[in-house]
């Protein structure tokens, strides 16, 4: 209210100021004031173009760095202390595990949270309570998830450095980016078709499950996806988990050690300093980190578009 | 629900309903009886309680979470709101259609099959037996007998509210609620459910809402007239549009209001 | 009529033998679903807090609050705090003069002068920057920003707070353009309308209407970005190192809280140890610190939420 007051009288005075304006009015003051509105416009497109000029610089160089060793070799071999004996075979399998872990994890657990959150629970202090704790959790640096991920899976459960202790600190990490999606997903959905089942004498359950889920799916993917991708680049969590760069092996099954592509490319990045050829190492392993992040949001963008329902 | 009951050809027996949204009331005091394989049209301005009325019916405006119901509903001798009945068997005896068509973003085939596979039918033969009853029933079955497979929304506007006709016949209920089910639809579709409306009432009891006093004219036996939650008037359909009793309902029918 | 009977009778059979059977299961297996995230946060909270104890029964505050960072050194480990605080500053502050008025003209740009067209063009180009890993960002910062700033600077230091805290600008700029676009964008067109009407022109329309009507929500994606660059962790730890001197010059190395958190988990501090807890105890300062931004965030959005 005060403030509706407050732009009225605002506005009153700006016309007030025009009326007095009236027999003083210039040409040459308006000419000024486009020009200056004029200046001004480019001025803030030009942040615009700023912010995406430095992606482009950013893209271009690592580009640049990996030209000569993005080669269908450097996917398939292994680690070697040679920068041009390299390749990230282990990491790649590393990431793909990791997201083995993450990505039922995930989604069950954030499609269920959402689930309860807007079918079960919509009033009541739990509910509130737990809504707010999520907002929050976004908001915990994804640094602090490791020293939990450390603590609890790789002491407490004695997970150590394994996929399964990355796979479930990457996991909670993500969780309400799903948790988020899926409500707003589920919220989407048109009451009439809940009315419609509710009338068939179906159960709240059986709404949820046969018709509430299926339509709200494309929006529950597309947050899993844009989650799942941001674990695949996730980094600070698992190297507080002291996930090493040096495996040579490959990893079998959940419990293993393993490496993965973010961790590979910040020991290169580290190891430039010893040997420029890292730098290009590192780069190459960012390029096909991005190839799939990108491929990965491409596939969001398109369910998004294809299954978005109007009703 | 005993069948013995059902002869005495009342299907529902409202007795003293009030209906409170939170602290607005939004039914007084309703007594009415409804009868077998009659068309029962209920109508009235908007805001005048006639939707809500029917939506207790089949006891889908407790939905709402603020809603407060007293009174008691008589459904072949049982009351609706008494702890022994289950409101999911109930709302299969008394299927609804809705004023906008809402078949599920599924096939024809699913959207039909719907209540039979939640119901716990499973067997493939039976399916089909639905299949083909429903949809003659509800008048669709030729124009999507050989698309059975295609998703409802392919549907045009009155073809998808047949569909949603023939999705709460699947069930084999008694009653069926309309919530104005002709609103949204032009008058070639609306002729179309009326006709079929017609022919149902051989197999089914219908209680229609609807805005349009002509359509209740049309297809009712029996109309009801409310107004600000009020039952005012209610007598076949004949007598209310010729000689109402009651003032008010003369002044609607006659449009001086409404 | 032979089926019909049968249909009843099945649906019947069904109903009174699956009567809220799974109904009554669902929401309670949903609810320990919704606790994982409880847990979680409960989790973190009891991490941080048990070991941060542990620390401060070995650690005086007095020297916790000190500017001798010394935790690996053999004799008489010291732990201040303030020159990771001191980073941590410095950092977010680099960062926010850069993501802040960049973020904020764009997001100007892009809700009162962009058309339709453009904006649906740049919105998701922009969107690409907030979705690249920071691990990109610390690879860029390290190995392209720090050797150009260096032709600048002579004096630079191969590893600086100067540049991950640029990059970590550029990083922010997504997130301060589009909290502050969104909250621009719920001024009501009425309003800027009508200022357009009176013969406005669209940057006066802009900065004494639209903006001061938005300030809330502009104030709170800073403060959001704030807390972003308090909490980010890879950038820094690659290019800003973790010199430990307590010091105001951003053309050096300073250490972040993250970044120490990231050192001493790779490193070998031993179990047990004053290094080792004094982990959870940056971890706990840390957290309290983005907690407080990000209440502090929700706050003005609420307190200052224009009505209309």
């Amino acid at each position: 209210m005060e403030n509706q007051m407050k732009i009225a009288a605002k506005g009153a005075m700006a016309s007030r100021k025009r009326e007095n304006l009236h027999f003083s009015i210039n040409r040459s003051n308006i000419s000024k004031r486009v020009r200056r509105n004029n200046f001004y416009r480019v001025l803030f497109s030009l942040s615009t173009v700023f912010a995406i000029g430095m992606l482009m610089i950013l893209l271009y160089q690592v580009w640049i760095d990996s030209v000569g060793w993005l080669t269908p070799g450097f996917l398939t071999r292994n680690l070697s202390i040679f920068p041009e004996k390299a390749g990230i075979h282990g990491a790649i399998l590393g990431t793909v595990y990791l997201m083995l872990v993450v990505i039922p994890v995930t989604i069950l657990l954030g499609v269920a949270t959402a689930i309860y959150l807007e079918e079960y629970a919509t009033k009541g202090r739990i509910a509130a309570f737990i809504r707010t704790n999520i907002t929050n959790l976004a908001s915990v640096p994804s640094v602090i998830f490791g020293l939990l991920g450390l603590a609890v899976f790789g002491r407490l459960l004695g997970l150590g450095s394994s996929i399964l202790a990355g796979g479930l600190t990457l996991s909670l990490l993500v969780l309400p980016i799903v948790v988020v999606a899926a409500q707003e997903a589920l919220r989407a959905v048109p009451g009439f078709l809940r009315e419609g089942s509710y009338a068939m004498g179906a159960s709240k359950w059986t709404t949820i499950w046969r018709v509430v889920l299926p339509v709200a799916l494309p929006g529950v993917l597309t947050g899993g996806i844009l989650a799942v991708s941001r674990a695949i680049g996730e980094t600070a969590p698992l190297v507080v988990l002291g996930i090493p760069t040096l495996i040579m092996r490959i990893p079998k099954s959940l419990g293993d050690d393993f490496t993965a592509l973010p961790i590979q490319i910040y020991y290169w990045t580290l190891d430039t300093v010893l040997t420029r050829e890292y730098a290009n190492l590192a780069a190459a392993t960012i390029v096909v980190l991005l190839i799939v992040l990108f491929m990965m949001n491409s596939v969001a963008i398109v369910i998004r578009n294809k299954y978005q329902r109007r009703f | 629900m005993t069948n013995e009951m059902k002869d005495t050809g009342i299907v529902y027996d409202v007795k003293g309903l009030d209906l409170w949204y939170g602290q607005d009331q939004a039914l007084k005091n309703i007594n009415m009886q409804i009868y077998k394989n009659q068309v029962t049209a209920v109508i009235g301005p908007s805001g005048c309680g006639k939707s809500t009325f029917v939506k207790t019916l089949n006891r889908m405006v407790e939905n709402i979470p603020i809603v407060k119901i007293g009174g008691e509903i008589l459904y072949h001798g049982e009351n609706i709101f008494d702890k022994s009945v289950m409101v999911e068997e109930l709302r299969t005896k008394v299927g609804m259609v809705f004023q906008k068509p809402n078949p599920f973003p599924k096939s024809i085939y699913e959207n039909v099959l719907y209540g039979p596979k939640i119901h716990g039918i499973r067997d493939k033969k039976v399916h089909m037996e639905i299949l083909e009853t429903s949809l003659k029933a509800a008048a669709l079955w030729d124009e999507v007998k050989d698309r059975l497979d295609d998703n409802a929304y392919g549907l045009s506007g009155g073809q998808q509210q047949r569909l949603c006709i023939a999705r709460a016949l699947a069930v084999q209920p008694e009653v069926i609620l309309m919530d104005e089910p002709t609103s949204a639809l032009d008058p070639i579709a609306t002729q179309k459910i009326e006709d079929l409306i017609n022919q149902l009432k051989e197999d089914y009891s219908i209680i229609i809402v609807t805005h349009s006093m002509q359509q209740a004219g049309r297809i009712s036996d029996k109309t009801a007239f409310f107004l600000m939650g009020e039952l005012i008037e209610y007598d076949d359909t004949s007598k209310i549009f010729s000689n109402p009793a009651k003032k008010q309902t003369e002044d609607y029918i006659t449009g001086r209001f409404g | 009529m032979g089926t019909q009977t049968d249909v009843r009778k099945m649906i019947h059979d069904n109903i009174v033998n699956n009567r809220n059977r799974v109904d009554k299961l669902v929401p309670r297996i949903l609810f320990l679903a919704a606790l994982v995230s409880v847990v979680t946060t409960l989790g973190i909270v009891a991490t941080l807090i048990f070991d941060s104890v542990k620390f401060f029964q070995m650690v005086p505050f007095s020297q916790v609050f000190s500017t001798e960072l010394a935790p690996l050194r053999a004799e008489n480990p010291t732990f201040g705090i303030l020159p990771l605080i001191n980073g941590t500053v410095f950092s977010s502050l680099i960062a926010m003069a850069v993501a802040g008025p960049v973020g904020l003209t764009a997001a100007i740009y892009l809700s009162q002068f962009a058309s339709e067209r453009v904006r649906n063009t740049l919105k998701p180009i922009m969107e690409i920057l907030a979705g690249i890993p920071t691990i990109v960002y610390g690879f860029f910062a390290y190995s392209f920003v720090t050797p150009i700033l260096m032709k600048l600077i002579p004096d630079l230091g191969a590893k600086n707070v100067l540049s991950p805290g640029l990059v970590m600008g550029v990083m922010i700029i997504p997130i301060v353009a589009s909290l502050s676009e969104d909250a621009m964008n719920s001024v009501p067109k009425t309003i800027s309308e009508g200022a357009l009407g009176l013969g406005s022109t669209k940057f006066e329309v802009a900065v004494k209407v639209v903006l001061p009507a938005a300030i809330s929500g502009i104030l709170a994606s800073f403060v959001l970005g704030i807390s972003r660059a308090i909490g980010e962790t890879m950038i820094v730890t690659i290019a800003s190192g973790s010199s430990k001197a307590f010091t105001y010059d951003i053309t050096q190395s300073m250490q972040t809280m993250t970044s120490y958190i990231v050192e001493f988990t790779s490193g070998d501090a031993g179990t047990g140890t004053a290094g080792y807890y004094s982990l959870y105890a940056v971890g706990l300062i840390l957290l309290l610190f983005t907690l407080v931004m990000n209440l502090f965030a929700q706050y003005i959005s609420h307190r200052f939420r224009e009505e209309y």
